[in-house]
């Protein structure tokens, strides 16, 4: 059917609505897990992947993707999961990573850089994004979320979240 | 059919016991930071389990759903190792249990991303990701007690000795495991063996630790022979859904 497949883009541009609830300056076209939009005549599916296996803000996103598209008309919406391939920070929108940064959290760094798995490594040098400072260092690998690491600017003092690359 | 399901339940049971394990630490961590360590990463193993027993349950069929899975079984059901039901003990004793699982994790998901079976590669390259953190993190803190003072040394050579037989069990594979070597669908594990001693060794020399030296190892976890640790947990963890069955939030 014709102005159903139009609707593909539209689509896309509708679920630019649906925030993650854990940072809710991303939308989730910023975060990049929507992976397909397919609209058939019965139905619609949606095909995301999590960022973490286990993120306990997939379940929430796929329940407000539905309310979103039912607002929009669509009947039967599936939301279908897919882990392979596995999502990567690389995805995130240049557009997300300034988001992230506006709003107090460093945006990660391109993969190479991290993917370091040597023991005690130097922790990697992320920029403050309050004062763009590079003299940073890591409290702690693990944050508030999954995806975020703990750090400290010396120069502002301030600490910070790192959404760490992964 | 009934091997890859058991073999999927193996993976499952293992993530699950653990991050219950883990769990217990919420709250208590010797500081803020790793408490919240921890956490993530029993949030991490969780996730992991819930994919495998999804996959479990759409092999399975007939109403079976994740959470049957998880909360209604019977502990002669589940077929985590052993090293997985083990108690906490201390913060070393601990940290040891998450160092040899997570070694084992990381070769075994590095050789299950080129197995034959879609769904159990894509949970594995998936998972992969986040056990790469777990190992790096706990061998680091492995090295920093095991090479640390004099009374953090103790403790880690009390902890290899309190886990060291549960160690063997990851490569002694039971005959649903077999079934799917010999059938190509998994790869053998070996080679995953070799590795995996020597990764071992060389992280506990650094650490200033000398493996035990007897050769006897348990086993019995994957086949539903567990110690005496396993039925308290799965108390307390199944004791919602048994006390009111299908209750949800
Ligand atoms: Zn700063």
């Amino acid at each position: 059917m014709e102005i159903i497949n139009n609707d593909t883009a539209l689509i896309w541009k509708a679920l630019e609505e649906v925030k993650d609830p854990e940072v809710p300056v991303l939308s989730i076209i910023d975060l990049g897990i929507v992976r397909n939009v397919v609209v058939s005549d019965e139905e619609l599916i949606v095909t995301i992947t999590p960022t973490y296996t286990g993120c306990p803000a997939m379940d929430m996103i796929a329940t407000d993707i539905k309310l979103l598209l039912a607002g929009r008309g669509f009947k039967k919406v599936t939301i279908q999961n897919i882990l392979s391939p596995a999502w990567t920070t690389d995805w995130m929108s240049e557009e997300g990573k300034q988001k992230l940064k506006e709003y107090g959290i460093a945006p990660p760094q391109p993969r190479q850089q991290i993917c370091n798995n040597d023991l005690f490594a130097p922790n990697e040098a992320i920029p403050c994004p309050r004062c763009n400072s590079y003299h940073t260092r890591r409290i702690s690998e693990f944050g508030s979320t999954a995806c975020k690491a703990l750090y400290q600017c010396n120069d502002c003092k301030e600490p910070f979240d790192y959404f760490k690359c992964h | 059919m009934k091997e890859i399901i058991s073999y999927t339940l193996y993976l499952a049971d293992t993530n699950l016991i653990l991050s219950q394990r883990n769990g217990e630490w919420c709250g208590h961590g010797p500081i803020l930071e790793q408490d919240i360590a921890m956490t993530n990463i029993t949030l991490d193993l969780l996730g992991q389990a819930r994919n495998f027993y999804q996959y479990a349950a759409t092999l399975i069929g007939n109403g079976a759903t994740e959470d049957s899975l998880a909360y209604l079984r019977t502990e002669r059901e589940f077929k985590n190792c052993l090293l997985a039901e083990q108690p906490n003990g201390d913060w070393g004793q601990t940290i040891l249990r998450q160092f040899f699982i997570s070694q084992y994790q990381f070769l075994l998901y590095n050789s299950l991303i080129n197995c034959k079976d879609e769904q159990l590669s894509a949970i594995a390259e998936k998972g992969l990701k986040e056990v790469t953190y777990h190992l790096r993190w706990s061998s680091e803190w492995v090295i920093r007690l095991g090479d640390g003072t004099e009374e953090s040394h103790r403790r880690m050579t009390n902890a290899l000795e309190a886990l060291w037989t549960y160690t063997g069990e990851f490569f002694i594979p039971a005959a649903y495991e077999q079934f799917l070597i010999d059938n190509g669908t998994i790869p053998s594990q070996d080679e995953l063996k070799l590795t995996y001693q020597e990764n071992i060794n060389s992280i506990l020399k650094r650490a200033n630790l000398n493996p035990p030296s007897g050769s006897f190892m348990q086993k019995g976890g994957k086949t539903g022979i567990h110690t005496e640790h396993l039925g308290p947990l799965l108390a307390e963890l199944q004791y919602m859904q048994r006390t009111y069955p299908g209750a949800e939030w």
